[in-house]
């Protein structure tokens, strides 16, 4: 009776190492310890991958030179009309300005995208409208939000990223016709194999809840021992959190040791901290600046449910902990800068046909 | 020489038979016994008879019925697709009922058939184990098998019975599906302050990997002297010979001491046993005893603190005039 050969084991061991490892990325691996030693706070990063990465952004449009504060002539929203935002920047800022959201948002399509290329003042195409409103809410987070974005600031580039529709938006998922129906079916807004959760079978609508309503994040108890008469968090309540976090790990690019102590996920770190603000910030553009906008957007712009294309944290940071790898580009623009709504809107109502001299594209 | 082996990869064909005679009471066997030949290459080479009666009978029609209603509530869950049932079957589920419900009977279609199929499986199981009980007796033989089925399903009547009704709701039992149930696990331990500081978590883990080393000790000491009569271990209890002496004499040589014959599979038992029986404890404790085992251990001293080498961050909803 012939036993089983070594060599034909060896074979086969080799053959089931291979299989395992075809998951695994290739090295080398890259550890950068970001907390005491013991804890497994660290970033652990692929150079190779994270190279790939940075190749394939899309060259970032040349920042034009900031003209010199104080510079003297007339104010945009003395020469232009319907200008109620950046109406405080000098004429030639202003087109400065005009030029860069065009570089950043529709490189493609030029300034007719927003404006009726015969009246640059009227408003009669949505987008024009539409990106009224985001210089509003850019504004906003670069003045009120420093706590998040700090002195790097967002343009509109930090999203856009030369598309008209950043890449990254999330829509309310649709609830599945099962779930209503009296019998059976109800999924419970998980356990399906989508994007949104990483592989999980975890809510896949973890951003409704998070970043727009507002529900607690936290399900850990801050006593050892169960409080009576406390309105306790549910496992279910736990699932959230847990796949809401799913979606800051993927969009950052990060392990869940970036900005926690896996020991405890309670306590605090600056990180942690960051994060705490950038979701109150990504709240407030959603229901403050987007949500108010659904019914500016044509149908084919909305999504399921017929709700409006949100942010979250994917949108600015695209996979990257610092969006851009921490590119300062907001400080070259005055006009993204300072209280969201610059210039009183113009009482006057009527958009006369003024032909604004916006030089090239 | 191999055929005289117990444990020998050579295959004795001959007549087979149903074996001892049954007493009064018991139902016909079934399966008329035969052989096949690559089933002897990894186990005994003889298939049947096999004894259903009326509690395997239970037991088989409760739990079909009962992964039935999780695969078509699963189906369902994607609208009766089989091609994405199949896709998708590893993150689909039959999930409990939702807090609201608390332990009130909930429709149907939210956590209702959750209740039906643990229902069943409970009857399943629970009839599976007085199988396993009366076949022991049936034979003779003492009901070891039966307790330590026992110790497992105390911990799924834990998960599933005891810890949902001491916490007043059929929303902490556990989902039944692939994927669902380990997320479930992930959140349980996140919700409760992390389980590697819950003790009998940590004892659940030491006999599972104790089970594991003491599986892989006494399979490789008893194959190596098998060629001195070992693999008769259980006669060698009574009647040591020369391969008890060589293996006992090994274990001593390399770590000073050596368990026996017959305590080796005491050891394994109680540590197979203990693993379910400790981490049923450990779940049946959290949430109702404890709340935040993480702040448990550092109360009792058992988590170390570590200095704030980030700067010391408090909480921002604690500080004023922040956003809700």
């Amino acid at each position: 009776m012939s036993a089983i050969r070594p060599s034909s084991i060896a074979g086969w061991f080799g053959i089931a190492a291979l299989v395992l490892l075809a998951g695994c990325e290739r090295p080398p691996v890259e550890t950068t310890q970001l907390g005491f030693r013991g804890t497994a706070m660290q970033q652990t990063d692929n150079p190779r991958i994270l190279a790939a990465q940075r190749a394939s952004l899309p060259p970032v449009p040349p920042d034009t030179p900031a003209l010199p504060p104080g510079m003297p002539g007339p104010k945009a929203k003395d020469v232009y009309q319907n200008v109620q935002v950046l109406g405080d920047l000098p004429v030639a800022d202003f087109v400065r300005h005009m030029n860069a959201i065009t570089q950043w948002v529709s490189p493609e399509q030029g300034c007719g995208y927003c404006h009726n290329l015969a009246n640059l003042a009227e408003d009669s195409k949505y987008t024009k409208v539409v990106a009224r409103k985001m210089l509003e809410m850019t504004r906003n987070v670069n003045a009120n939000w420093t706590q998040h974005v700090a002195d790097t600031g967002v343009t509109c580039y930090t999203c856009h990223r030369g598309k008209p529709v950043p890449d990254e938006v999330w829509f309310k998922a649709a609830v599945p016709k099962a779930n209503t129906q009296p019998m059976l079916g109800n999924d419970f807004g998980q356990n399906k194999a989508v994007g949104s959760v990483a592989t999980t079978s975890l809510p896949y609508d973890p951003f409704s809840a998070y970043l727009t309503d507002v529900q607690e994040i936290r399900v850990y108890t801050k006593e050892p021992l169960p409080q009576k008469g406390t309105d306790r968090a549910t496992i279910q309540a736990a699932e959230q959190t847990y796949s809401l976090m799913m979606h800051f790990s993927q969009g950052l690019g990060v392990n869940c040791t970036y900005c926690h102590n896996s020991q405890a996920f309670s306590e605090w770190f600056p990180r942690k901290a960051t994060a705490w603000h950038g979701i109150r910030m990504v709240r407030e553009a959603n229901n403050d600046y987007i949500v108010p906008l659904t019914s500016t957007f044509p149908a084919d712009r909305l999504g399921p449910t017929g709700d409006v294309a949100k942010v979250y944290c994917a949108t600015c940071h695209q996979g990257v902990n610092k969006p851009l790898a921490g590119m300062q580009m907001a400080k070259h623009y005055p006009g993204l800068q300072g209280e969201p709504k610059a210039t009183v809107p113009s009482a006057s109502g009527a958009v006369a046909a003024v032909a604004a001299p916006v030089a090239g594209r | 020489m191999q055929y005289q082996n117990l444990f020998t990869r050579v295959q004795a064909v001959g007549p087979v038979h149903d074996g001892v005679a049954l007493g009064p009471q018991n139902s016909a066997r079934d399966i008329k016994p035969f052989l096949v030949h690559l089933f002897g290459r990894l186990g005994n080479a003889q298939i049947g008879p096999f004894y259903l009666g009326t509690l395997g009978l239970i037991s088989i029609v409760t739990g079909t019925l009962s992964i039935n209603i999780m695969g078509f509530y699963m189906l369902a869950s994607v609208g009766w697709d089989p091609i994405e049932f199949i896709r998708q079957l590893p993150w689909l589920a039959l999930e409990p009922p939702s807090p609201k419900y608390g332990l009130s009977f909930p429709p149907m279609n939210e956590g209702g058939w959750w209740m039906f199929a643990s229902g069943l499986l409970l009857v399943s199981v629970l009839s599976w184990w007085l199988r396993t009980y009366r076949r022991a007796r049936e034979l003779g033989m003492g009901t070891h098998i039966a307790w330590a089925f026992a110790a497992a399903i105390w911990l799924f009547l834990v998960l599933g019975l005891f810890r949902p009704i001491l916490m007043g709701s059929w929303s902490e039992g556990v989902p039944y599906g692939i994927f669902p149930h380990l997320d479930w696990t992930a959140a349980f331990s996140l919700r409760y302050g992390n389980l590697f500081y819950n003790p009998f978590h940590a004892l659940s883990i030491v006999f599972l990997y104790g089970s594991v080393l003491l599986f892989a000790m006494h399979g490789a000491t008893i194959l190596a002297v098998t060629r001195y009569g070992g693999d008769r271990e259980i006669d060698q209890i009574i009647d040591r010979g020369t391969a008890s002496e060589r293996a006992a004499l090994f274990w001593r040589w390399t770590m000073g001491w050596n368990a026996t014959m017959e305590s080796i599979h005491r050891w394994a038992w109680w540590f197979a046993v203990l693993c379910p029986l400790a981490g049923g404890i450990g779940i049946l404790l959290s949430g109702t005893v404890v709340d935040n085992w993480y702040l448990w251990a550092v109360k009792h001293g058992v988590a170390p603190s570590y200095p704030a080498v980030l700067g010391t961050v408090v909480d921002p909803a604690t500080l004023q005039g922040v956003k809700p």
